[in-house]
């Protein structure tokens, strides 16, 4: 199979046509892409992480919109420009076989590409862990003071514990705005997954493990939490809702919250990191 | 009636019950009601997976896979017997004839596919509406279970079995495949996995989806058996078969076949092949381990006594990961296979396609825990896994320029099969490049688990796989049946399938995107539109395929328009054989000097075998 150089045949340059198409078609698009298109995929900006994430996800879309537009003009003029006559005999192409500077320009540009994105990739997850659940001892540890609040999933509801006020534990995730906290998530039972969407949080609750992860509150919202991995019967059911309040409303509500827990507070467990396999009944 | 007496479909699965009820006794008769990690339930695990062990056995011997073994050990000479029988009951029984196979798994895999694919409009009924509960939350996981469960195990053959038994010999000059009692079991396995998967239904279902992840596995209902059953037969299967292709395709090669004359399809499949005898193995030794965890109180996957759910999920996704490629590599390779025959020139860059096709082999043993980024498992690795994830645009994207640069100033003829494969091109691109965004861990802690991951691999899987399987049912059936398919139906149920796929599966990112996790019962109220949308053109796209089936029937069976022996005027040697092939394919064995691709070039002198049905091997 050696190289067959490509026949000399007059007629338009096809090659410089799509070539040309391309740019023009990429030109326009990326920025309209990058500028309106980017910024609105979610999950929003809830979140320091959150904003990365669109931030993120703006870099990729935009850097993807040339390859989408490649293919699309090739594709369109290909399929328009070399198709057999219609009712005519069937007739043979040229009998290209290969062409290194093509094949050469080709892995040069997917490879520069994917190294790109990698290498993107790499160094925004090191800016803060950009939400995701890094296991029991994270790589990516933003600086600065940290409020620890812990998620315990169980089937099939999720609960919190706060042990900087003395292990309290709540049924609903209030968080203080402006704040940096350090997520541990554990499980009593089976595999769950800690989805805060619009804060742009997702770690798995896996039993007998602590999955940290970080998050930079900002200003008061609300936030829906859900499970996203199928643990079980009501996997579908177990949502609710969370809230971001001022440091003000927060220590209020944790007033309120202590006087609650006091009466209970003598049958918790002590706080850990996992409480697997469950010390007061057996797990399912 | 007498022919329905001896070793058949309808001996195995009489036996097959008669094993399954011995199992059930000698299962009661071991132990009575189990112990069981997760209490409180006296059901006896035991009696389920044997009573399966049992059936299945049962089953085998009454297709009669133990009478050669017998004979032998008895001091018979070897012999390939079970391929000479005629006509229709060669279909219903152990057949050693690699076309007959071919067209036994055509239809067995199409009638699972069917099942599936039921599943699925059933999922789409109950998204309907975001509260409205039209199943119960475990029918309704059960539901989506055998939905994954199948589609994943019984589709991973969907285009080896078929296309892969009934062609390879062929295009490699030979007379049959290697093993052909193997082959003959690997399509019986499957079969006997596909009506045990169903059976689930009977033991309570299974809560865990296609994954089964661990320790919910161990907490599943007695349906959980099914499942791991299903899935170890289909491993044994994958595994037989791909040994059965990698020994065919390197040791049966006719004279003049080297390696750079081979079709790109026998590549596709060779390195298809070896991820499945590599892959399928370790999910066996997983469900194996599951199954005893289930059944003999150990603790492999049971964090309170010592095991751990993290060591399911590496074990799942090493083959898991590898397994997505299994799916989408065989229609990489009727792409490249095709488009040389409709754009009238050569295969462009073939030595490229084939780095493409074994690049991507490689590099898929090495990207499973991108399924694990916000999992807690190895923290540290995850640039490693996003380096090599990403990795695997770049074999991907050979595949993309070589199919490209094939088209390039072709004579391209939109026949139905080129349809398909030019689909493959639109739907790849979109599934690949939303795969960009999974991989990207700060982008996948928002995709992960939701709708968007779910999109992405039914853009692959579906809009990579299914579409070139349809293509090559289009392509090949006038090859296997000897009947012309319809044409204009062909081309409607094409652009049926392109559209309510589409709309079907790209509103799905937007979904993910928007917060909807896979697999619930429920949603927010405020992604209803989304999910209604999605549905309706779900239940199109099903339609679609019951269009399709009316056009095989109407086709195949009222029409019965005999097939020319090479409608596509194409250049490989299956073509060059009568439709249908003759039992013994070739009269003498051809002797290769090019590749198939020499559209446009000077005639070589290509051997082509005069072919007759009197030929002997």
């Amino acid at each position: 199979m050696s190289a067959t150089a490509p026949t000399t045949q007059p007629g338009p340059n096809h090659a410089r046509r799509v070539i040309v198409a391309w740019i023009v078609f990429s030109l326009i698009a990326t920025p309209l892409v990058a500028i309106f298109v980017g910024p609105n995929i979610p999950p929003g900006n809830g979140s320091d992480q959150a904003t990365q994430q669109v931030f993120d996800n703006t870099v990729m879309v935009a850097l993807l919109t040339p390859v989408i537009c490649l293919l699309l003009v090739f594709f369109v003029y290909a399929l328009a420009q070399f198709r057999k006559q219609r009712g005519g005999d069937i007739v043979d192409g040229p009998p290209l076989r290969e062409h290194r500077m093509v094949q050469l320009l080709w892995i040069v540009l997917t490879s520069l590409t994917v190294l790109f994105l990698a290498g993107f990739g790499t160094f925004e997850l090191l800016q803060n862990g950009a939400g995701g659940g890094q296991g029991p001892s994270p790589i990516a540890v933003p600086s600065g003071q940290k409020l620890q609040v812990q998620v315990i999933a169980q089937q099939w509801e999720f609960t919190y514990r706060y042990p900087s006020y003395g292990g309290l534990e709540t049924s609903q995730l209030i968080l203080p705005a402006d704040t940096l906290i350090e997520l541990h998530v554990t499980s009593l039972d089976v595999v769950h997954s800690f989805w805060a969407y619009q804060l742009g949080i997702k770690a798995d609750a896996n039993p007998g493990v602590d999955n940290i992860a970080y998050l930079k509150t900002k200003g008061p919202r609300t936030f829906s939490v859900h499970c996203a991995e199928l643990c079980g019967l009501w996997h579908g059911y177990m949502f609710s809702q969370g809230k971001v309040v001022s440091s003000s409303d927060f220590s209020a509500w944790l007033h309120q919250q202590e006087a609650l827990f006091a009466s209970v507070k003598q049958y918790m467990p002590a706080y850990a990191n996992a409480y697997y396999p469950d010390p007061q009944r057996r797990a399912g | 009636m007498r022919r329905l007496l001896g070793f058949n479909l309808l001996t195995g699965i009489v036996l097959g019950v008669a094993g399954w009820y011995a199992g059930w006794y000698a299962a009661h008769a071991i132990v009575g009601p189990s112990i069981d990690y997760f209490a409180d339930v006296d059901y006896n695990e035991l009696s389920v997976v044997l009573a399966y062990l049992g059936g299945v056995l049962g089953f085998l011997i009454g297709l009669g896979f133990l009478n050669y073994p017998i004979l032998r050990l008895r001091g018979y000479p070897p012999s390939l017997r079970e391929k000479e029988t005629a006509g229709t009951g060669r279909y219903f029984g152990l057949c050693t004839d690699h076309k007959v196979v071919g067209i036994q798994y055509l239809v067995g895999i199409g009638v699972f596919f069917f099942i599936g694919g039921l599943n699925a409009m059933l999922i789409r009924i109950e998204l309907l509406s975001p509260s409205r509960q039209v199943f119960p939350a475990g029918t309704y996981l059960t539901i989506v279970g055998i939905h994954g469960t199948m589609m994943m195990g019984m589709m991973s053959s969907a285009i080896l079995g078929p296309f892969g038994n009934y062609l390879i010999p062929i295009l490699i000059g030979a007379r049959r495949m290697a093993f052909p009692r193997i082959e003959a079991l690997t399509f019986w396995l499957l079969m006997a996995g596909g009506v045990i998967l169903e059976t689930t239904v009977f033991f309570g279902g299974f809560p865990t989806g296609w994954t089964g992840y661990e320790p919910l596995n161990t907490q599943g209902n007695p349906g959980m058996d099914c499942y791991l059953i299903f899935f170890a037969l289909v491993g044994i299967s994958m595994t037989l078969l791909g040994l059965n292709m990698i020994a065919t395709i390197v040791t049966m090669r006719a004279p003049g076949l080297t390696w750079t004359r081979l079709p790109i399809f026998v590549w596709g499949i060779l390195s298809t092949s070896v991820l499945m005898v590599l892959a399928a193995p370790v999910l066996i030794a997983t469900l194996g381990m599951a199954l005893l965890d289930r059944t003999a109180q150990t603790s492999f996957f049971i964090p309170s006594a010592g095991g751990s759910n993290y060591l399911y999920e590496n074990l799942f996704w090493v083959f898991g990961h590898p397994e997505v490629y299994i799916l989408a590599l065989p229609g990489f390779a009727i792409v490249l296979e095709l488009l040389p025959v409709f754009a009238r020139k050569p295969l462009w860059g073939y030595r490229l396609a084939i780095s493409g096709l074994l690049g991507v082999s490689l590099l898929s043993w090495f990207v499973w825990q991108h399924h694990l980024f916000v999992s807690g498992i190895n923290g540290d690795l995850r640039p490693f896994y996003m380096l090599s994830t990403e990795l695997i645009s770049i074999p991907t994207g050979f595949t993309f320029l070589c199919g490209m640069m094939t088209l390039w100033r072709g004579k391209i003829r939109y026949t139905v099969p080129m349809l398909f494969c030019l689909a493959w091109f639109f739907n790849f691109l979109i599934g690949g490049l939303s795969g960009v965004f999974l991989s990207d861990v700060p982008s996948d802690v928002t995709t992960h688990g939701s709708f968007f991951s779910m999109a992405h691999f039914h853009y692959t899987i579906m809009g990579g796989l299914i579409f070139t399987f349809f293509a090559g049912i289009y392509y090949w059936v006038p090859k296997m049946t000897g009947f012309q398919l319809n044409e204009t139906m062909g081309k409607i149920h094409f652009w049926w399938m392109f559209i309510a796929f589409n709309a079907t599966f790209a509103p799905l990112f937007a979904a993910g995107f928007l917060g909807q996790p896979r697999r619930v019962v429920t949603y927010p109220a405020d992604l209803t539109f989304i999910n209604q949308w999605v549905s309706v053109s779900a239940f199109i796209l099903g339609a679609a395929q019951l269009f399709f089936v009316f056009n095989l029937v109407y086709s195949l069976v009222f029409k019965r328009i005999p097939a020319e022996a090479n409608p596509w005027e194409s250049k490989s040697i299956e073509w060059q054989l009568p439709s249908p092939v003759p039992v013994y394919n070739f009269s003498k064995i051809p002797v290769f000097s090019s590749d198939p691709y020499g559209y446009g070039e000077p005639a070589r002198p290509v051997a082509v075998p005069a072919s007759s049905p009197a030929g002997r091997d």
